[in-house]
């Protein structure tokens, strides 16, 4: 019997010997598949999952907490570190909820390069999922392929704001920079690539025997579930139920543009599988029908609200009053008007939103995120019931979980 | 290596090389350095980039391994809380010696930008550490480059573990 104490919580306590001839099993905290730091209990009885208990907290690091104790521009490169597989994502998300607690709109052309980003690191994301659930039920030459494609991918963001990982690339209130000279036409040559690329995986995955027998009728879940589960994203969608916040709630650019939401509905981790690489071709066809509308834009990068937004540089280095504000916004950071909100995004896992309580003060009385990744962790408990052993890797695969954001 | 002018036709024909113990087996460990899969947070993604196609670690004899029994370095990569701080240092008990410790990414150095309840203040509070890889995230070159600043410590070691005076928390 272990000691109870602060680092060791009272359930870890558990009887590993018992009489009704089951074993648990402790899978991670470190585990090559638990994608990060998931810790799952897991009693066995013979290879056949009884009871899963997903324990989370491993990476806590008080997230939320630390928005709370930072001005608004702050805590923006923190968000970076939720979703790091997608952070522009999560910037976006977290710039929106500030920009409509503000009431404050980016101008047009820092929506097209947002919305161009935001879809790139879906991209992103979607590969890193091929490659990281391929690796895990075993076919690795898939996730060296992926990597490849996607670090094509992460130079484009590096182009683009000198990051791979955290990006930072939004901005409360717009973008930071405009593209660099030549982007657009590396971001057409990596959209004509891709295609052939996803076409790569297909071949090598889609009608591959192994991979069939280890993903169809694996993780099934059935539409109920998930919607009383609060699954978003690829696993609501992946039980065919056509629900994205794109189009159910368009933000940014997205009522403009034309693109389908693929729904699979086999409930199943293949399904799903087939609905990422689905997902990532629309993506591409969302950035393409971008490339063109940003030559019709202004040049206007950040919104022009003086209460809360800095002017552009030449202005603060020209006009008095601009300095003066951009002093007052540096050195004690905006002030929104009281009140609180809430806004949701489609983030690469699912519907990601920030809620944020103001009080009228530089810092959020409360700030708390919405992360699709935590909600997809407690529905693990039912989804492995019943399942053999060697199928969780697959399971935790198929919901495409982050730590960074379930434990925040 | 001191590899000496041999003459092969006097020598039975056979290509002599002398060395010294020493030399020999850190020549053995440093190029077969073996770390363990240790994700913790943002930074496993920048390792696993590392391993992957166009970083391509296992030219450098750099294989990953998912049992700390199997491995040599440890990376530790992201942020370790308070909650993960018992097992990290578990896991490093559970490595066989000889074994190195990488301290990647701000966060596992001191902390970074988690000065939080929730966040151990530098892996290096509960492990020795041998390499502390600054950035957040390093990118893959820099982990590359850690890599190489080991192979560089370990040749200057000496093989009898016992006669390095690296600290160890017991």
């Amino acid at each position: 019997m272990q000691v109870t104490n602060k680092l060791t919580p009272f359930f870890e306590n558990l009887n590993f010997e018992r009489d009704d001839n089951t074993m648990v099993i402790n899978f991670g905290p470190q585990h090559p598949s638990a994608h990060g730091q998931l810790r799952l209990v897991l009693e066995l009885d013979g290879e056949l999952v009884v009871k899963a208990y997903p324990d989370i907290g491993y990476l806590h690091r008080g997230i939320e907490k630390m928005g709370e104790n930072m001005t608004y521009n702050e805590f923006l490169p923190t968000t970076d570190r939720l979703d790091y597989i997608a952070s522009t994502a999560n910037n976006y998300a977290y710039a929106l909820a500030v920009e409509k607690l503000l009431d404050i709109q980016a101008p047009r052309r820092a929506q097209v390069i947002r919305t161009m980003l935001l879809e790139l690191n879906r991209i992103i994301s979607h590969l890193f999922f091929l490659a990281t659930h391929a690796l895990d039920v075993g076919a690795m030459s898939v996730f060296l392929y992926a990597f490849r494609e996607r670090e094509f991918a992460m130079d484009l963001m590096e182009d683009y704001c000198g990051a791979r990982l955290t990006h930072s690339a939004v901005r409360i209130g717009g973008v930071p920079l405009d593209l660099p000279a030549g982007w657009l036409e590396n971001l057409s040559k990596f959209l004509a690539k891709l295609p052939e690329e996803i076409q790569t995986y297909e071949d090598l995955l889609t009608e591959n025997r192994i991979w069939k027998m280890r993903l169809e009728d694996v993780g099934v879940l059935a539409p109920e579930e998930a919607l009383s589960w609060g699954c978003t994203g690829p696993m609501l969608r992946g039980s065919g139920i056509k629900y994205d916040i794109r189009k159910e709630e368009p933000y940014e650019l997205y009522g403009e543009l034309d693109f389908d939401i693929p729904v699979a509905d086999t409930n199943d981790s293949y399904g799903r599988y087939r609905l990422y690489m689905e997902e990532m071709k629309q993506s591409a066809r969302i950035i393409k029908q971008l490339i063109p509308m940003y030559a019709k834009t202004e040049p206007q990068l950040m919104a022009h609200a003086p209460k809360y937004i800095s002017a552009p540089k030449e202005e603060i280095m020209t006009q008095n009053y601009a300095l003066m504000q951009h002093f007052v916004l540096v050195t004690q950071g905006m002030r929104p008007p009281k009140g609180e909100v809430y806004a949701p995004t489609e983030s690469p896992k699912g519907e990601l939103g920030f809620y944020i309580k103001s009080e009228g003060e530089p810092y959020a009385y409360r700030l708390k995120c919405r992360a699709p990744s935590f909600f997809h962790t407690g529905l693990l408990q039912e989804l492995l019931v019943g399942t053999y052993l060697a199928d969780v890797v697959t399971i935790i695969g198929s919901t495409n979980i982050v730590f960074g954001e379930v434990d925040r | 290596m001191a590899q000496h002018q041999v003459n092969y036709a006097s020598a039975a024909g056979l290509p002599i090389a002398l060395t010294t113990v020493d030399h020999l087996v850190n020549w053995g460990r440093s190029n077969s350095l073996w770390p363990l899969t240790y994700g913790l947070a943002c930074c496993a993604i920048e390792m696993m980039a590392s391993g992957a196609s166009r970083y391509d670690f296992d030219r450098l004899g750099t294989i990953f391994r998912a049992s700390p029994r199997q491995a040599d370095v440890m990376v530790l990569a992201g942020t370790l809380s308070k909650k993960h701080a018992e097992f990290a240092r578990r896991l490093y008990d559970q490595m066989a010696e000889p074994k190195w410790v990488i301290s990647m990414g701000s966060c596992a150095n001191t902390g970074g930008m988690f000065n939080t309840y929730a966040t151990v203040q530098g892996v290096d509070r509960i492990i020795p550490v041998d390499i502390y890889l600054p950035g957040c995230a390093p990118r893959p070159e820099t982990l590359q480059y850690a890599m190489m600043m080991l192979q560089k410590k370990i040749r200057r070691e000496s093989a009898d573990m016992k006669k390095n005076t690296k600290q160890r928390i017991v």
